[in-house]
């Protein structure tokens, strides 16, 4: 992907200019910003992205002492401080808070004088069935949802950018973003008056002397279910990266592959995908970091229709196993060994992108 | 991504095949009737086949989300005889009523359930709103005092969540449990969102802040009379990410609301529409559909359009600010 040449390319209807582009990728939002400031930064894949941009418009580079430092900015490090306070009580607090999972946690001693019981709580998951069916469950969910919803969003993306017209494009692109906004009461509802036992599918079904249709409660099928679901509320949305990767396509490329006579397949094949391939490594990589957490409030809406055997996930056994039998401490065991072993996903993921060329997550600039 | 330059375009989702079709494909002067003016002159039209195929698709996945969407509208202003007639949904008009919303909207359990949502809705996307704009901001300048811990302390909650049981034994132990506090402050500040108003705000040309700043304008001054106006495209967008969490949100509300009377819309949709139908209990309190002024396929419709509507009223307003640039400069940071 390179902006070679994209100066005579383009043309109309860029604001910006390529050539400054290339040359820093980091201010070129900045060189548009004038009239309607841009809401895309840099193009590689910064977050931790220190050194780079605009410290030096504002501030010369020379040593400053860190008092004058201080002062000069106090206000911006004010303006922090309520998300900082926010996040110190909500999210940091908890994080030491998971010291219960080596404890004896009862809620009427506390956690001061709760009893400490070392690595109790970690040996009785790990013999617990319960738990690793949860385990399995969620592995399988994801394992599906990889195979049957992750790749719906780049078709429809590759679909959609094939329509020429804007205006029905656009009006598609409304429509199906909009079930992403809700609820998963909503969504569920929703597949419940459809495909439910007295739902709209089993209705028809009946009429056509077709009886006991009912898709909401049955455990066999519960996987498809479920994704039907995630395609339904999310696939839309998903779609928004890759038409944004796919507008990012210099068109020199399309017309280069139509000179050495490639057709439309084999341009998909050569231009469009290798285009979207950094999009899809990062996705993945998420997905990954992810791969524990699955549709949380979704099963636990389902949970009691279709049964634990097929609905138990790791989410919803820390949720049962703590809030409705107060095993506190066995539950934040449970909880925290997810997390960890997240954590140690999403690194592990990036690292390996990392390995294979790709921009990951995150990196140091 | 390796030196893809975002283009940073002030154009909505419509237009970025303006950037596929370049000079070379569509001069301004001499449009092409015949074929479709906005494909490039390399491309070839599509056969019968592919365009019928391309038709019969997109038509199927719009309606997908529509036709679920209009047949349950459509229900909950129905008449319980139309209802019976078509043994359920209504996907033909028949004699419209507003009857079930005259009755959900007249007091009792589902109006004061849509009064909580809306309630903490405003406020939690408020405070969410300014606190993130306010940090975003704060956290704006590169090399700035504490800039890196900051954002630090702001990123590492991205990678690592505390887990359900220390937070739920945390707003517990702050006396939070049945007060409306424990469905804002928990999630009030989405690191996410944070990142996406910060990349927002550093593309702002900084020669337009570097001359308030000589004018003798301070960071606040800067803040709310150059950059917040200048970002009103981003800010809409998230506050619509926060709004909508609030409205959603469902799971905190059965996790720390134990007073059905406190409940908000979404858990008594849960209840009355989902649960009273076929599924059986899940979990936390189900309550007798009878003693609930909630019954008939056209009522429960209406509580789901009540909890759908203010997304779809407010959703317009925001969609064309979804421009490649505010999800990619998120997810980029």
């Amino acid at each position: 992907m390179t902006h070679g040449s994209s100066q005579d390319v383009r043309g109309r209807g860029d604001a910006d200019d390529p050539a400054l582009a290339t040359v820093a990728p980091t201010a070129a939002s900045a060189a548009a910003g004038t009239a309607a400031p841009a809401l895309a930064t840099a193009g590689d894949a910064v977050v931790v992205d220190e050194g780079s941009g605009r410290a030096g418009a504002v501030q010369p580079r020379r040593k400053v002492s860190w008092r004058a430092r201080l002062a000069r900015d106090r206000s911006l490090i004010l303006m922090t401080m309520p998300a900082v306070l926010l996040l110190a009580v909500f999210a940091y607090i908890p994080i030491a808070g998971n010291v219960v999972a080596w404890q004896d946690y009862s809620p009427f001693l506390g956690i001061a004088d709760s009893q400490w019981v070392g690595w109790y709580n970690f040996q009785r998951l790990f013999v617990n069935d319960a738990f690793w069916h949860a385990v399995g469950n969620t592995l399988l969910i994801t394992a599906f949802q990889l195979v049957f919803f992750f790749p719906v969003p780049i078709v429809m993306a590759l679909l959609l950018n094939s329509v020429m017209t804007p205006r029905v494009r656009t009006t598609i692109q409304s429509i199906v973003y909009l079930p992403h906004f809700f609820s998963w009461v909503i969504v569920v509802t929703v597949f419940q008056q459809l495909f439910g036992g007295a739902g709209f599918v089993a209705q028809r079904l009946a009429d056509l002397g077709y009886d006991g249709f009912d898709l909401m409660t049955d455990p066999d099928t519960f996987l498809v279910l479920i994704t039907m679901q995630s395609v339904w509320k999310d696939a839309g949305w998903g779609m928004i990266i890759f038409l944004a990767a796919l507008s990012t396509v210099d068109p020199a490329l399309y017309e280069a592959a139509v000179v050495d006579g490639a057709n439309r397949w084999r341009r998909i094949w050569h231009v469009t995908l290798p285009a979207l391939r950094p999009v899809i490594i990062l996705l993945l990589i998420l997905r990954l970091g992810d791969a524990l957490t699955v549709g949380f409030e979704q099963l636990i809406l389902q949970r009691g229709a279709v049964g634990v055997d097929a609905s138990e996930v790791l989410d919803t056994f820390v949720y049962y196993q703590g809030v409705i039998n107060g095993d506190w401490s066995f539950a934040a065991a449970a909880g925290l060994l997810k997390g960890v072993v997240s954590l140690v996903l999403v690194l592990g993921a990036n690292k390996l992108a990392h390995l294979f060329g790709e921009a990951g997550v995150y990196k140091r600039a | 991504m390796t030196s893809t330059t975002h283009r940073p375009a002030p154009s909505t989702d419509g237009e970025p095949d303006a950037a596929t079709g370049g000079p070379t494909a569509r001069p301004a002067t001499a449009r092409r009737r015949r074929r479709s003016q906005h494909r490039p002159v390399w491309e070839e039209a599509p056969g019968p086949l592919g365009f019928t195929g391309k038709v019969v698709l997109l038509a199927f996945i719009v309606l997908a989300v529509a036709f679920p969407l209009y047949t349950i509208m459509l229900t909950s202003v129905s008449t319980q005889a139309d209802v019976t007639r078509s043994g359920g949904l209504v996907t033909v008009p028949g004699e419209l009523s507003l009857a079930a919303y005259e009755q959900i909207l007249s007091g009792g359990i589902v109006t004061r359930a849509a009064l909580v949502s809306i309630g903490i809705t405003a406020v939690g996307t408020l405070l969410s709103t300014v606190v993130s704009v306010l940090a975003a901001f704060g956290l704006s300048r590169p090399g700035s005092f504490g800039h890196r811990p900051l954002l630090f302390v702001l990123l590492i909650t991205m990678f690592f969540g505390a887990g359900m049981i220390p937070t739920y034994l945390l707003v517990s132990a702050l006396g939070l449990i049945d007060s409306y506090w424990a469905l804002i402050l928990p999630t009030a500040v989405s690191a996410f969102n944070v990142l996406i108003l910060r990349s927002f705000f550093m593309g702002i040309d900084p020669a337009i802040t570097d001359a308030a700043r000589i004018d003798g304008a301070g960071d606040w001054r800067v803040l709310f009379q150059i950059v917040t106006p200048m970002s009103k495209a981003a800010i809409a967008v998230v506050a619509l990410f926060y709004g909508v969490g609030y409205w959603n949100a469902f799971f905190n509300a059965m996790l720390y609301i134990n007073d059905n009377a406190k409940w908000p819309l979404q858990l008594v949709l849960r209840s009355y529409v989902l649960q009273g139908a076929t599924l059986p209990g899940s979990g936390a309190g189900q309550i007798d559909v009878a003693t609930g002024a909630v019954t008939g396929l056209p009522v429960k419709m209406a509580v789901l359009v009540l909890a759908v509507v203010p997304i779809l009223l407010v959703y317009p307003f925001v969609q064309r600010h979804f421009t490649k640039g505010v999800i990619f400069g998120a997810i980029k940071g």
